[in-house]
C-alpha cells in the first residue's frame, strides 16, 4: 500500500480497520509496514480522503 | 514540569476519556501521567461537537467558553425531501472541543494528574510477560515511564489494545468513514440541527449540520465503510455542498473514522484497560461518543485508583470495570448496534415513510425513542429491546 501524503490528513482511520497491525500513525504521518500488510484492501477502502493506493 | 520515571497509572490519550479516566485515578488517590501526542488536547479536533446537556453535565460545569449554540431542535430530512421537526430531545450543545478538551484536562490537572502533550506512546514495556511500563517519544527523546496500570484511550486509531493482545480492529462494516467542513458565510438557525439520509446523500450513514453559530455549521457525512470504495465521503459531501451551501466558506476541514460496533468485549488485560474511542464506545447510530467515553472513564478511573490502592493490576480485577461499564450503557450499546445493522438495510422508501410517520407525532413530543421506535416496527423482538434500552438509559443518565 502506499499513502499520498499531500492528501493524507493523518486520522487514524485507517488504522482502525487494518486486521494485522500494520498501520503506524503518529502525530505528524501514516506509515504502513509492508511486510505485514497482506493487502486487504480495508484501509483503502475506509480511507476518507482516498490517500491510500496499491503499491503494484 | 517534573516528569516522574515512575506512576501508578499512566493515561494515554488526553481527549474526552483520557482527561476524565486520569481526573478519577488521581481523585482517588494514585498518581497519574497523561500523554498526549498533539500539541495540545482537543487538537486537530475531529468531531462534529454536538453532545446532549444531560451527558456532560455530571462531568463539568457548563462553561460558555466552550459552548458554540445550544440546541433545542432537530430536522430530519427524508430521502425525498420531507421533513420532521424534533423538540423533546432535551437540551444539546454544539461544543468548541479544542476548549473543552482543554478544560477537562485542567480538571484532571487540579486533582494532581500530570499531562505531557508532544508526547506519543511508541509502546508498551515488557518485563517476564508483565507490562510494567510505557515507551514514549518527547522532544525527539525515547522514554520509558514505569507504572502498573496502562489506560489506554488513544482514540479511534488505537493501538495499545493491540499492544496488549487485544483485537480492536473493525469490519469495514463498522466503521463510518467521515469528512467534515466548518462552513462560514452561510445563513442557518442557531438552535437546529439537521440530519439528511438517504443512500443518494450518505449510503449508511447521515449528513449532518450542526450549527456552530447562525452563520456557521459543521457540516459532515458519514457512510458505512463498506459501501465507500467507490464514491468516498468527500465527493458526497461535495455534491451536498453543491446543492445546499454552493457558496459556503470552508474555513476548516477534517477527516476522520467513527467506530459503529458494539464494543470491545475485552476492555481489560492485566495491566491495561481500555475507554473511549479506542474501545469502540460510542453509540453506533448517532456516531455519538464523547458522554459515553466520559461515563465509562469515570469507572476506569476509580477502579484504576482502587486496584492501585490493593494492590490487584490482574485482569480479573479490573474487570470491575467491564461489568461497570455493561451495567450503565453496555448492555444499551448492544441492542443499539442491532437497530443500526436493521437501519443499514432499510430503504429509502422506507426512510420516507419514518419521516412521513414522524411529521404526524407533535414536535414537543417527538423524541428519538419514537423514531427509533417506528423505525424497529414490524420487528417485535428489536422493539422490546429498544423500549428496554431507553428505560435503562434514561435512568442511567440521570
Amino acid at each position: 500500500m502506499k499513502i499520498n501524503r499531500e492528501l493524507c490528513d493523518v486520522c487514524g482511520t485507517c488504522v482502525s480497520v487494518c486486521p494485522v497491525d500494520a498501520i503506524i500513525v503518529s502525530e505528524f504521518k501514516v506509515d504502513i509496514d509492508n511486510m505485514k500488510c497482506i493487502n486487504c484492501l480495508n484501509c483503502l477502502k475506509v480511507c476518507p480522503i482516498k490517500a491510500i493506493t496499491e503499491d503494484k | 514540569m517534573n516528569i516522574k520515571n515512575r506512576y501508578d497509572v499512566v493515561v494515554i490519550g488526553a481527549g474526552p476519556a483520557g482527561s476524565v479516566a486520569a481526573r478519577f485515578a488521581a481523585e482517588n488517590g494514585a498518581s497519574v501521567l497523561m500523554l498526549e501526542r498533539d500539541r495540545e488536547p482537543g487538537i486537530p479536533v475531529r468531531c462534529a461537537e454536538g453532545v446532549s446537556h444531560n451527558g456532560i453535565a455530571p462531568f463539568i460545569d457548563i462553561d460558555q467558553r466552550w459552548i458554540a449554540s445550544k440546541i433545542d431542535v432537530a430536522k430530519l430530512h427524508s430521502p425525498n425531501g420531507e421533513t420532521a421537526i424534533m423538540r423533546n430531545n432535551g437540551t444539546g450543545y454544539v461544543l468548541e472541543r479544542r476548549i473543552f478538551d482543554t478544560a477537562l484536562c485542567e480538571l484532571a490537572a487540579e486533582k494532581g494528574a500530570l499531562l505531557v502533550t508532544k508526547a506519543d506512546a511508541l509502546d508498551l514495556v515488557w518485563e517476564n510477560d508483565k507490562i510494567i511500563g510505557v515507551k514514549y517519544k518527547y522532544l525527539g527523546e525515547i522514554r520509558t515511564v514505569k507504572c502498573d496500570i496502562v489506560i489506554g484511550a488513544d482514540g479511534v486509531e488505537s493501538r495499545v489494545g493491540r499492544w496488549a493482545g487485544i483485537d480492536t480492529s473493525l469490519r469495514l462494516e463498522d466503521i463510518d468513514t467521515c469528512v467534515q467542513y466548518t462552513l462560514a458565510g452561510i445563513d442557518v438557525e442557531k438552535d437546529t440541527c439537521e440530519f439528511y439520509f438517504g443512500k443518494e446523500v450518505s449510503p449508511g450513514g447521515y449528513v449532518w449540520i450542526f450549527p456552530k453559530s447562525d452563520h456557521t455549521a459543521n457540516v459532515g457525512i458519514g457512510i458505512a465503510g463498506h459501501l465507500a470504495h467507490e464514491k468516498g465521503p468527500k465527493e458526497f459531501l461535495d455534491e451536498f455542498m453543491q446543492k445546499r451551501f454552493p457558496n459556503a466558506t470552508v474555513t476548516y476541514t477534517v477527516y476522520g473514522g467513527v467506530p459503529t460496533a458494539a464494543a470491545l468485549k475485552e476492555l481489560v488485560k492485566d495491566n491495561v484497560m481500555i475507554v473511549g474511542d479506542a474501545a469502540h464506545q460510542v453509540n453506533p447510530i448517532t456516531g455519538g461518543g464523547i458522554v459515553q467515553a466520559m461515563i465509562a472513564a469515570r469507572s476506569a478511573g476509580k477502579v484504576a485508583a482502587e486496584a492501585v490502592k490493593q494492590k490487584r493490576f490482574d485482569a480479573k480485577f479490573l474487570k470491575k470495570y467491564t461489568k461497570e461499564w455493561d451495567k450503565t450503557l453496555g448492555d444499551t450499546q448492544k441492542v443499539i448496534f442491532k437497530m443500526k445493522e436493521k437501519f443499514m438495510k432499510l430503504t429509502d422508501e422506507r426512510f420516507n415513510g419514518i419521516v412521513d410517520f414522524c411529521q404526524k407525532v407533535p414536535a414537543d413530543k417527538f423524541s428519538l425513542k419514537a423514531l427509533f421506535t417506528e423505525a424497529v416496527k414490524g420487528d417485535p423482538k428489536l422493539m422490546m429491546d429498544v423500549a428496554k434500552a431507553f428505560v435503562v438509559s434514561k435512568i442511567k443518565l440521570k
